[in-house]
């Protein structure tokens, strides 16, 4: 143990968390975080190890201290007797950089980072995970990733999944035109998975023709932990941007719950289907475009199985278009009964230019919200139609009443998701104002959104308990 | 010195971890069974298992060790008793309080101070036996002491934590596990390390046993609790011998550990007499001879290229003889070498390994011989080891070999091992470090209110020891005490007496000795609660039925499930109530005085306590009517 060689004092941040009783408590005794401590309480029970920072939403009576057999506990600030300080060691975060070594035979891939971690490495005393990003500490992570491309990083900014919105999606296309222009291979974005969908959605519209695949990629369990997701989703999102025959704007996470395969799904048609999962992320009216592993099914052969037919090959002489628009007055309103028309004049009221519903069945909502929606229209708010089903068609000619909504001027968007005419919307609504314009631009699909056929197994949900989708399971779903 | 050990000469010092189930109605952090074991399952999930760094930015050495044996993990699911939590697929619950509240009943036990704050801890397992790739655990006491052969025996803390998977198989780069223990609530009691004897290891195992028992709160049966012992000698280091079954069976693990490790530390002298002192000293080099042994007329080595694998020659300089070097009555250092090329380098057909030294024994392949020595180019005092399989891990276990030796040129590498049958053990792995724990930051720390301690201590039921003292004060053979703390009879045997005042001994033997006798002879004892031994006894106090037919009823009642009263009846047993037996009593003396047959009171006692026994045979105690009839006589005037 080293003695300590700052006072405490002079040391920042020493009752890191700490409020109240457990403050006072580390003051009186001239201990603080990271004060490697023998703290006896009033049993004449002996703690030894190091004080640990207090989270800020924990109570203000106990005092944290990570014992030298690894264990952590909690002692009652009141029934601690006496307390020595022994050394004193601040945890540095950092990761040991080892230069990313440069193969002229691979593909150059380019990893933007938006700040979801992919790789990190742990802090044994907080549990903190500490994100590896640059080239060199990511090597340090998933040295496997030398054997698949070079691998150049920028980290663009550092914003939890949540907080992504229109400034960081126009600052992502432009950097993606700008690696584009630069030549590389492929360029995989890391990203929390929460609004993954959302970004590859926007992404689909702010940057169509890519010659390169866009993979975005990133983790359902922290790399912090040995079952993680990260490093083969990590390797199989490189090993994509460097070597997939697919050039369009995807998501690379896992297929099943098993370190199997991951899918390849378009940035259109997917949504993240479960809190917590592994394979949460599905594609939604249609089948994912290929599967990526990290070993080829024989020595020497592809590592990818193309599933969809209708792709976007690469072309590294083709020039992509980037288009980085985008209307913040948009709404998704999803609707339910009693759902209360003074929601849409409100919307209305406020300036909203354009609203996503989502209706019940083929796109319906109740006839006591018509007169809403006309103001809103009458107003020059765009107003789309999806189904809250998910899967299938908003088909509102069917029943009178979706007909009733048609004739207010609903543009109902076939089997466009949610979230992706959200993005659609602001992203038109970005660019134009005529509504014959606006109408044609919703209608037309860019890249799959809406897709004129839903294939025979393009509804597919995994359920649980139906003898053939469990003998399908155990067939191809380890 | 292979059979006899003096462990206080050599320093023998041993400390236990004891694991035990507790039973609770859900597993620790979901909301899944716990207990509902199953040998089929409905689904499959394929895992590997990658170790994270530690702080320094490398990896732990077990972790790194686990990491090169590349292992394809798959756990087998039944729906009944797992669910996307164990499958590490969905954050954990809120830790189960039930198991709190009995971790917290064993702690007060053992007199131990409980944590004010609870904090779940992660410990790395990257073997796969949890899938998450961590046990959750959580200290919930510390300080305690249990009275131990007349000293207090160190409990140095208690821990809750999730159980693990059973291994179903283990085979290659394969390992398969099942998972419906995974997650269930788990205590682990550490003792210091203060025993001295593998006498004193059993005893041990035994007075944590019965502790566990007592609080009434754990499971019993096969796998319900498992020990590990913590063994090292004087100049050596901590071995972990895991999964001790049964405590009976730690005497020979541990004094087969200490003579292991006292022979290591003798081929520790020797290597560094022959000037291996530091790790480095170590030198192999490692040869494909494929070719050379391909023709060889041994099947195994004929195997491993047909198999697409290779045959190795590993040579280490300088190490002619060692890998003989006995360390127990049955093995020898090689043995060593081939337990960590099996674990780590997934060699596993046998014989795993051979020394050069041993391939004389093979008659008729000097050719072979004469040729393999020239390609590794072995010197005298060289010695070196044919393995066999895939080429990759050929190199691992090459470098295993290496570094086995490095080891020994220390002494004694901490490690875990696995006990077998006969009182061995193999090697299972390398000991981890604190370094692998860290805080669990999915689950938020549990404060332990004075009020809910005070709450638990008060229902707490009676420590061991103190049931011993009183029972063995009744004169209660010290074993039979023993089996009804370890049994759960002493629950019964406190409440019957408490209820119907029947004479401790009578009372402990009937349900410690008398219960086991039956179990022997297939009577479902199990049926014999609280409730049946109090009607029992109810008879027995009042009269109704002579202590000699205690078995024959107990026995009925468990077999038939007719109340005691109606097994008496049909066994013949049931005596009068007092009222009527006396009445016959008085009615015999009166003849008996009247007939005159007898003209000494002494006489006269005699005749009519022995016509009065005779008649009320099985009707009334004979010790009572005799006693009756004796105060009666002397109150008649002659
Ligand atoms: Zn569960």
């Amino acid at each position: 143990m080293s003695a300590p060689e700052t006072p405490i004092s002079e040391r920042s941040d020493c009752f890191q968390g700490y409020r109240g009783p457990a403050r006072d408590a580390l003051a009186k005794f001239s201990i603080g975080v990271w004060s490697e401590v023998e703290i006896v309480n009033d049993q004449g029970s002996a703690f030894v190890g190091v004080i640990l920072p207090r989270s800020e939403t924990a109570d203000d009576q106990h005092v944290v201290i990570k014992l030298f057999n690894g264990y952590n506990v909690g002692i009652r600030a009141d029934r601690i007797a006496s307390a020595k300080e022994t050394g004193y060691k601040k945890a540095v975060y950092k990761i040991p950089e080892k230069a990313f070594p440069f193969d002229p035979k691979k593909k150059s891939v380019t990893l933007l980072g938006t700040g979801g971690t992919i790789a990190s490495r742990l802090d044994y005393r907080t549990g903190a995970v500490i994100p590896a990003f640059t080239p060199g500490e990511l090597y340090g992570a998933v040295p496997e990733l030398a054997d698949i491309a070079n691998l150049d990083t920028q980290k663009l900014f550092g914003v939890f999944s949540e907080n992504m919105g229109p400034e960081q999606y126009k600052a992502l296309a432009i950097a993606i035109g700008r690696e584009i222009e630069k030549g590389v291979d492929g360029i995989v974005v890391g990203h929390g998975t929460d609004t993954m969908s959302h970004t590859g959605a926007i992404l689909s519209f702010m940057v169509q023709n890519s010659p390169v695949p866009i993979v975005i990629v990133g983790s359902q369990r922290s790399s912090d932990r040995p079952s993680s997701d990260a490093a083969l989703n990590l390797m199989n999102a490189v090993r994509t941007a460097a070597e997939c025959e697919i050039s369009e704007v995807m998501l690379c996470m896992f297929g099943p719950t098993s370190d199997n395969y991951d899918l390849l799904h378009r940035g259109t048609r997917c949504r993240k289907m479960h809190s917590s999962y592994r394979s949460t992320f599905r594609t939604i009216g249609a089948t994912p475009l290929a599967t990526v592993s990290r070993y080829p099914k024989v020595p020497g052969g592809s590592h990818f199985t193309y599933i969809s037919q209708e792709i976007l090959r690469r072309d590294k002489t083709r020039k992509p278009v980037i288009n980085p628009s985008f209307e913040e007055k948009v709404t998704i309103q999803y609707y339910y009964p009693n759902f209360n028309p003074d929601i849409i004049d409100g919307l209305s009221a406020m300036g909203y230019r354009g609203m996503v519903i989502a209706g019940t069945g083929l796109g319906h909502v109740n006839k006591p919200i018509y007169p809403a929606l006309k103001r809103a229209i009458q107003k020059g708010m765009t107003v789309v139609m999806t189904v809250q089903t998910l899967w299938g068609f908003a088909q509102m000619y069917v029943y009178d009443t979706g007909r009733d909504l048609l004739d207010l001027g609903i543009i109902p968007l076939d089997n466009m998701l949610i979230e992706t005419a959200y993005m659609k919307l602001a992203w038109v609504l970005g660019q134009a104002d005529d509504p014959t314009t606006i109408r044609e631009m919703m209608t037309t699909p860019i890249n799959h959104e809406i897709e004129s056929r839903e294939p025979h197994n393009g509804y597919l949900i995994l359920q649980g308990g139906l003898p053939e989708v469990d003998a399908f399971v155990q067939k191809h779903w380890k | 010195m292979l059979d006899r050990l003096d462990y206080e000469a050599v320093g023998l010092i041993s400390g236990l971890e004891v694991h035990q189930q507790l039973r609770t109605k859900h597993k620790l952090f979901c909301r899944c069974p716990a207990g509902l074991y199953t040998e089929t399952h409905d689904g499959e999930v394929l895992r590997h298992m990658r170790p994270t760094l530690s702080e320094l930015g490398e990896y732990d050495g077990t972790a790194l060790m686990e990491f090169k044996t590349k292992k394809e993990i798959v756990y087998l699911l039944n729906h009944l008793n797992v669910c996307t939590y164990e499958m590490d697929d969905t954050p954990p619950f809120l830790v189960n309080q039930e198991a709190i509240d009995a971790s917290i009943e064993l702690c007060l036990m053992m007199n131990m101070d409980i944590i004010d704050e609870i904090h779940i801890a992660r410990k790395q397992y990257l073997d796969g036996s949890i899938p998450t790739g961590f046990q959750r655990t959580a200290i919930i006491g510390v300080n305690g002491s249990l009275p131990f052969h007349g000293r207090d025996l160190t409990i140095t803390h208690v821990s809750v934590e999730e159980d693990s998977c059973r291994e179903v198989r283990d085979k290659g780069h394969q390992i398969v596990w099942r998972t419906d223990r995974l997650g269930m609530p788990l205590t682990e009691t550490v003792t210091g390390p203060e025993l001295r004897t593998p006498q004193e290891v059993r005893d041990a195992i035994l007075l944590c046993g019965m502790t566990a028992r007592s609080t009434q709160r754990v499971r019993t049966g096969i796998g319900a609790s498992r020990q590990d012992v913590n063994v090292s000698v004087r100049g050596g280091d901590r071995v972990e011998i895991k999964g001790v079954p049964r405590a009976g069976y730690a005497v020979k693990l541990v004094h087969n550990e200490g003579i292991r490790q006292y022979n290591l530390l003798k081929l520790r002298e020797e290597l560094h007499r022959r000037g291996f002192t530091t790790r480095e000293s170590i030198r192999v080099h490692p040869f494909d001879v494929s070719d050379i042994c391909a023709g060889a007329d041994l099947g195994f080595l004929r195997q491993a290229p047909s198999n697409g694998g290779k045959i190795f020659a590993v040579k280490v300089e300088g190490v002619a003889g060692l890998a003989l070097h006995p360390t127990q009555p049955d093995t020898t250092f090689l043995d060593e070498l081939s337990g960590r090329i099996r674990v780590i380098a997934c060699l596993d057909e046998a014989p795993i390994v051979l020394s050069g030294a041993l391939l004389p024994e093979f008659p008729g392949k000097h050719r072979m011989l004469e040729r393999l020595r020239k390609r590794v180019r072995i010197k005298e005092n060289d010695d070196y080891f044919i393995v066999f399989g895939p080429e990759e891990d050929c190199r691992t276990a090459a470098d295993e070999i290496r570094l086995r030796f490095a080891d020994a040129t220390q002494g004694i590498p901490k490690e875990t091992r696995q006990a077998l049958v006969g009182g061995f053990t193999t090697f299972e792995r390398i000991l981890p470090g604190p370094d692998r724990m860290y805080p669990d930051t999915d689950s938020p720390p549990t404060p332990v209110t004075e009020a809910r301690v005070a709450t638990l201590r008060a229902r707490l039921r009676p420590p061991p020891w103190e049931r011993i003292e009183r029972y063995m004060s009744w004169r209660v053979p010290e074993e039979t005490c023993h089996y009804l703390i370890r049994r759960g009879g002493a629950e019964i045997l406190d409440a019957v007496i408490e209820k119907t005042g029947v004479d401790g001994l009578v009372a402990a033997i009937a349900i410690g000795q008398h219960t086991r006798a039956m179990k022997r002879a297939g009577v479902p004892v199990e049926r014999l609660g609280a409730g049946e031994w109090m009607q029992i006894f109810d008879l027995l106090t009042d009269g109704r039925i002579p202590r000699e037919s205690i078995p024959v009823i107990a026995a009925s009642v468990a077999k038939d499930g007719v109340s005691a009263e109606a097994a008496a009846a049909a066994a013949g047993v049931a005596m009068e109530p007092r009222e009527r037996w006396l009445e016959s009593v008085d009615r015999l003396t009166m003849d008996g005085y009247l007939a005159g047959k007898t003209d000494t009171p002494g006489k006269r006692l005699r005749f009519l306590t022995g016509r009065a026994v005779d008649q009320l045979l099985g009707k009334a105690p004979a010790k009572d009517v005799a006693e009756y009839l004796r105060q009666k006589l002397t109150e008649v005037p002659s």
